[in-house]
């Protein structure tokens, strides 16, 4: 979730860090994820170095990487909201919290808010079904979710940002 | 009172979300200096009483406290610690919550520290694995194994001991042995439960798995959303190694095992174990043709044996206790246990191991507790977006693999949903075919777009939109989804639509022949009025409207203009008197 800016990384510098890999296919989804990692998301530059290293074309990465969710293409916010639509969560309601997220960020599934303080990203059970619904803000884990609790938590977000 | 030497804290993904990591800290904090134990547990099943906290005595006695807060830790401390009392109030009801239990695979889950192998190896860790490689031919193996009847826990029930006999009978120097933790059913955490609170267990599962087929390496492959679960598989694995357990020579032996863990990057379909295998390879993860079975030629063509990981953990119980002792539990054709992560509309939603054959009541209403709220039981959905919707009049037929498929359900991974007179069962169908329609790879044209076409229906139906013939192309085209396509995500996609058509046909005809939803869940159908004689004009509502479709009635009322509603039913929720209805 690093929020600084992309670093300047020139190619060799990426091929110091993908060293402990072996150098074949198999490699190409570590190494995306060790990049994105590190970014927050996958920078197209990134893509031929991880082709040059895994002899791998540029084109099957990009397939493979545009394959899986967790892949992102675009930076994320300081803050990354993660709200739960898995089923336990649903049952209890999450589609509401969803639309009301929405609504409270004026972003879309995936979406960062314009000020680039949070983004909305939408996960399938976060393990702790006996709360739902359930949010994650980082690493923080909110759970019996209503729509004034919500408005509580952005809250005091934003609040730290003065 | 005998004196208390231990206190367990349970810091499993949900205990901390429940707020136990404050507790933890204040109890190792004021017991620092003392000859107490505070250690983390795993997961102690007990999720709907979080935060949770257990104290042991010298003589082995366990009181489970929850939920607990810093206050009531404070008591515990004092009193029951300290004092030698147990504090009686705070104890966790269990209410019948373990009487029908059995626990093999979470034996220790809970109970021990799932950081120390130290700990593992005290309750006969490791010992499974010390048996096989001193007396045990890998054969013998097998045949204990199949003896015992353990079928795969990750979906299809298909033999474990069988698919391993595929595998030792190849001859190809190099062969892999994969745990499946990609647990994909999206309201589901057993794995993950089993690998943040008892690590080790399945890692020996592994190593036992691969003395029997002759491999020399395994992967566990794991969801990426799962942090802390791959933290503890790594930490388990280095002690292991550290051990001796895993690398060269095993225990003196001429038997060698490594394994490496590879994180999914989250796509439903790599559970499916020939999209497992590519997407491990890195490529797409996309589903092939089978035969051949992995069991033959997997990772790069090799024998590859893939098993979920509560199969595994299985395994070391069942050769410390042999075959018999784990066919004791069970009905004739499925031996052993569940785990189920019970969830939804369930007093008791948590992690619970029952023996097969237990019938669908008594998980429901003796291990869950029953449905909260005075609310009565309508229907479970049993196997994820794989599974079906069961309904209450059911809650005689058994939990085995044959029962359960003969009812249109699947065992699947262990995700059961309790659902009451407020889930609407259309809409719940509609959510899985929406998650599962998004997770189709694409290969198979059914499952890419008879998915879509199916999901446009039911979206059509819970918009007030639908027609009854609507039902007909339904059942229709689920049935060809099923039929033509190629892996299992395409061929049970169509499960819970088709389920909840054969069970609660008539909840479909109140949505496509009177417009209505019964259990008003679906928006478009409902509408929302104000009771002018419960009504205290007290004008919350008409503060709450974010449309501002509420205004002054002709008198100390309140009214909703129909015509401007978008039925978000905000005035329901903040009205004190209970004065909004809706229709
Ligand atoms: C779409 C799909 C998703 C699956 N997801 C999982 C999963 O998350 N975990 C799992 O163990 N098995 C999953 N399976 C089943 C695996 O293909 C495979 O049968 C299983 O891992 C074999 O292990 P077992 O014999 O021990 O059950 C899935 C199957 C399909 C078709
Ligand atoms: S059935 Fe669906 S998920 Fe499976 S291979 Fe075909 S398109 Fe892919
Ligand atoms: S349901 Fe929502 S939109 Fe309709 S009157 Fe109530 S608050 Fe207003
Ligand atoms: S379904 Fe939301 S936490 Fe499990
Ligand atoms: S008791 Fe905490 S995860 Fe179950």
């Amino acid at each position: 979730m690093s929020t600084k800016k992309s670093r300047t990384v020139t190619k060799r510098s990426w091929f110091k860090e993908f060293k402990r890999f072996p150098r074949h296919e198999s490699s190409v989804i570590p190494l995306l994820q060790l990049v994105q990692e590190r970014e927050g998301y996958v920078p197209p530059d990134v893509v031929r170095a991880i082709s040059r290293y895994t002899g791998v074309p540029e084109a099957q990465i990009c397939g493979v990487a545009t394959f899986y969710a967790q892949f992102r293409f675009q930076p994320r916010g300081k803050h990354v909201i993660r709200l739960c639509q898995g089923t336990a969560c649903h049952v209890q309601g999450a589609d509401a919290i969803l639309e009301h997220l929405k609504e409270k960020l004026s972003v879309e599934e995936g979406g960062t808010t314009e000020d680039g303080l949070f983004t909305l990203e939408v996960v399938r059970c976060l393990g702790c079904c006996s709360l739902a619904p359930v949010m994650m803000i980082d690493e923080h884990t909110y759970g019996r979710l209503t729509r004034r609790a919500v408005d509580k938590v952005l809250a005091e977000y934003r609040k730290e940002e003065k | 009172m005998s004196r208390v030497t231990e206190v367990q804290v349970g810091l499993a993904s949900c205990g901390i979300a429940a707020g136990a990591e404050p507790v933890f800290h204040f109890l190792a904090k004021n017991l620092a200096s003392q000859k107490v134990r505070v250690k983390p547990v795993g997961c102690l099943g007990m999720c709907f009483s979080e935060p949770l906290v257990a104290v042991v005595t010298a003589d082995g006695e366990r009181f489970v406290y929850g939920p607990v807060d810093v206050k009531k830790a404070e008591r515990i401390l004092e009193e029951h610690v300290r004092g030698g009392t147990p504090v009686e109030d705070l104890l966790a009801k269990e209410n019948g919550f373990f009487a029908k239990q059995v626990r093999i695979v979470l034996e220790n889950c809970g109970e021990i520290d799932p950081t120390s192998i130290e700990e593992y190896m005290a309750r006969g860790g490791y010992e499974a694995l010390r048996r096989v490689l001193r007396e045990m031919t890998p054969q013998e193996v097998i045949e204990e194994i199949t003896k015992s009847g353990l079928r795969g826990r990750g979906g299809a029930g298909f033999p474990t001991g069988t698919k391993w006999s595929f595998a030792a009978k190849e001859k190809d120097p190099v062969k892999f042995v994969v745990c499946n933790a990609d647990e994909g059913d999206p309201g589901a955490f057993m794995d993950r439960s089993v690998l943040e609170g008892d690590p080790h267990r399945v890692i020996e599962g592994m190593i036992i798995a691969g003395y029997a087929i002759g491999a020399s390496e395994g992967i566990v492959y794991v969801r990426a959303e799962y942090p802390l679960a791959v933290k503890r598989v790594r930490q388990a694995i280095a002690d292991a190694e550290a051990r001796g357990f895993l690398g060269r020579n095993i225990l003196g032996s001429s038997f060698s095992f490594r394994i490496s863990i590879k994180e999914g990057a989250g796509a439903f379909v790599c559970g499916e174990e020939t999209a497992l295998i590519a997407s491990v390879e890195g490529k797409r993860g996309m589903p092939r043709r089978r035969p051949p079975y992995p069991a033959q030629s997997g990772l790069w063509g090799h024998p590859t044996v893939i098993n979920n990981v509560e199969t595994l953990a299985n395994v070391p119980w069942i050769i410390r206790h042999g075959w018999e002792a784990f066919a004791r539990y069970g009905t004739e054709k499925s031996k052993g246990t569940k785990v189920f992560a019970l969830a939804g509309k369930v007093r008791h939603s948590g992690l619970v191991e029952i023996p097969m054959g237990l019938t669908l009541g008594e998980l429901v209403l003796e291990v869950g507790g029953g449905i909260p709220g005075g609310r009565k039981f309508k229907a479970v959905q049993i196997g994820g977006p794989s599974g079906g919707c069961l309904p209450a009049s059911l809650a005689h037929v058994p939990v085995d693999y044959e029962s359960l498929k003969e009812h249109g359900a699947i065992m699947g991974s262990g995700g059961l949903i309790v659902m009451d007179e407020d889930t609407c069962m259309v809409e719940v169908a509609r959510f899985f075919l929406d998650f599962t329609q998004k997770e189709s790879c694409g290969k198979c044209t059914f499952c890419r777009v008879g998915t879509k076409r199916m999901l446009e229906i039911l979206t059509r139906i819970v918009e007030g939109k639908g027609t009854p013939e609507d039902l007909d192309v339904l059942l229709d085209l689920g049935q060809k989804v099923k039929n033509y396509s190629l892996c299992g995500l395409g061929q049970t996609a169509p499960n819970p639509v088709l389920t909840t058509l054969r069970y609660f046909r008539e909840e479909y005809e109140a949505h496509v022949r009177d417009k209505r939803c019964p259990a008003k869940v679906c928006r478009s159908l409902l509408t929302y009025s104000i009771e002018p004689e419960l009504c205290r004009d007290c004008k919350l509502c008409t503060k709450a409207c974010p449309v501002g479709a509420i205004v002054q009635g002709s008198g100390k009322f309140q009214v909703i203009q129909e015509e401007k509603c978008i039925r978000c039913g905000r005035c329901r929720e903040v009205c004190p008197f209970g004065a909004v209805s809706v229709r």
